[in-house]
């Protein structure tokens, strides 16, 4: 068994021994050869478990599967139900409604599924996923997601971590940011024929935000394969930024130069930035970012700097206007 | 059809349309079909039932000038209580379930949220006009009683304002809405107008 554990991260933000001993007898259970890491300050906000190939955790658990209901002791924080993960989405190519992307998404069709890598990089191509996915062994990590409308969640992700596959495509010294792009296909996308966005979603990253080991490329949820609502069949999630960065149904990502021009920055720059990073103390212009609603929960909580994720984040910001830079 | 009778039906149709979205929402509550943020839920339906009630309120006059049938202006009030009804649930959902009864939150919000400062206002606005509905008060003001609820179209203005400030991008609905509004006041205007037209015609 093997505990990675990334340089930034203090010994006071592992996890508390009681806590780390329940997950050793939960992951005990579940499955032989997962490794456990926690990733947050006070107690376990994040849980690293890497579980092998593209099959379900149900293959490793044996018969005592996974419940993912259960990593609430874990966490500390309860995670959001399948349901409410399922049905309350953000994604404009489905409709502007929370329920429009569970509703409008039938007809989508993830598979086959093209991903060009471009750019500036010594290792550019284009792959059908199954081989994009390949050479990267798939982990399950339960992050906190707070979107920009002041909701949020806790997810039970299953994906990679993008510095993997940066690594792979080898980005030379002219390769700044990394840009995201989504499928355009309007005759899935009942939301692509209309024009409350700009088409194709764009998202970026800077190369070292997309090199933090907290970034993932998902292709998973609940241990499941992403649900079309939810960006199938690859999307990005970094948990420390609001919702909206993490661009779903990605075809193309592209090692730039430039600042990419990221679609809600395009759309309103005076209330979204290129990095809209959690931040309670800077208000959109609109509403308070102050608290939040957790998804499940009747009183609204605090929302934490970084959403949680100071430690492993916090220092890529040093000495940027936090105010300036949203 | 004697007009009493035509008038009763359409009282009927107006409470069970206008008690509807209620039930929807009483309904929805106890059995989960609010969605998993049924906080957000109810304030959305309240919200934009008392907004297409004010509309539908300020149609009552052109309608009546436009058919020449008098009767119908018997639907303006209950109509306009009923969009009184959904903003009180509307302002009681934000400020009891969605902020907690928090007041330092309440008070902050409604300064510093333009979008709430609005809509807040709205609904202040609608209080001395539900309060003065009845038949008592709109003898004791006369003239008066009129130039007061010209406030609806303030109200109803800014809940249109409040309803556009308050969306992300896709404004398609916020500006049909503020389109019927401004329909609804242009048939207003132009019958103004030509009253003045006439009026100094007449003069001169």
């Amino acid at each position: 068994m093997i505990i990675r554990r990334p340089d930034d991260i203090p010994s006071s933000a592992i996890t508390p021994e009681p806590t780390y001993v329940n997950r050793r007898a939960f992951i005990g259970r579940a499955a032989a050869g997962v490794a456990g890491l926690a990733l947050a300050p006070s107690g376990l906000k994040a849980l690293e478990r890497s579980g092998g190939s593209l099959g379900s955790l149900g293959s490793l658990g044996g018969p005592q599967q996974v419940k993912y209901e259960d990593l609430e002791s874990e966490l500390g924080e309860k995670v959001n139900s399948y349901k409410e993960i399922t049905t309350y989405n953000n994604f404009y190519e489905f409709g502007t409604g929370k329920s429009d992307p569970s509703e409008n998404s039938g007809d989508f069709q993830p598979r086959p599924w093209t991903v060009a890598v471009e750019g500036h990089c010594n290792n550019p191509g284009s792959y059908q996923l199954e081989d994009f996915l390949a050479p990267h062994r798939l982990e399950d990590r339960v992050y906190r997601m707070r979107c920009v409308e002041a909701w949020s969640m806790v997810v039970p992700w299953r994906g990679f971590p993008l510095a993997d596959l940066v690594k792979r495509a080898d980005p030379t010294g002219d390769a700044k940011f990394v840009e995201f792009t989504t499928i355009i296909r309007p005759s899935q996308m009942p939301g692509q024929r209309t024009g409350v966005l700009q088409w194709p979603y764009i998202e970026g990253l800077r190369l070292d935000e997309a090199t933090n080991p907290l970034t993932l490329l998902v292709t998973g949820v609940y241990g499941k394969d992403l649900p079309n609502q939810n960006g199938a069949p690859l999307r990005l999630i970094t948990p420390w930024k609001y919702g909206f960065k993490g661009i779903k149904s990605i075809v193309r990502i592209r090692f730039l130069e430039e600042m990419p021009k990221n679609t809600w920055w395009v759309t309103n720059p005076r209330e979204y930035g290129f990095y809209a990073n959690v931040n309670p103390q800077v208000d959109h212009p609109r509403w308070s970012q102050a608290r939040e609603r957790r998804i499940g929960e009747f009183r609204r909580r605090e929302t934490l700097m970084f959403n949680g994720y100071a430690e492993q984040v916090a220092h890529m910001y040093a000495g940027m206007d936090l105010a300036r830079w949203i | 059809m004697d007009t009493k009778r035509v008038v009763l039906g359409l009282k009927v149709v107006l409470w069970l349309g206008a008690l509807a979205p209620f039930a929807w929402m009483v309904a929805g509550f106890f059995l989960d079909w609010l969605g998993v943020n049924p906080i957000e839920k109810l304030t959305h339906v309240s919200g934009m039932t008392t907004l297409v009630l004010l509309l539908v309120t300020l149609a009552v006059t052109p309608a009546r000038r436009l058919t020449g049938w008098n009767p119908v202006i018997q639907l303006r009030r209950p109509l306009g209580l009923f969009a009184f009804f959904y903003a009180f649930l509307h302002f009681s959902v934000w400020m009891v379930l969605d902020l907690g009864f928090d007041l330092q939150w309440v008070a902050e919000d409604i300064a510093e949220r333009p979008y709430i400062t609005v809509g807040f206002t709205a609904f202040v606005l609608l209080i001395p006009l539900a309060v003065t509905s009845t038949r008592g008060w709109i003898r004791r003001l006369r003239k008066r009683w009129t130039r007061l609820h010209a406030l609806v179209y303030v109200s109803t203005a800014l809940g249109c304002i409040h309803y556009y400030w308050l969306v992300k991008s896709d404004v398609r609905l916020p500006l049909l809405l503020a389109g019927i509004y401004v329909a609804l006041m242009g048939v207003r205007a132009a019958r103004w107008l030509e009253r003045r037209i006439r009026a100094t015609a007449t003069a001169g």
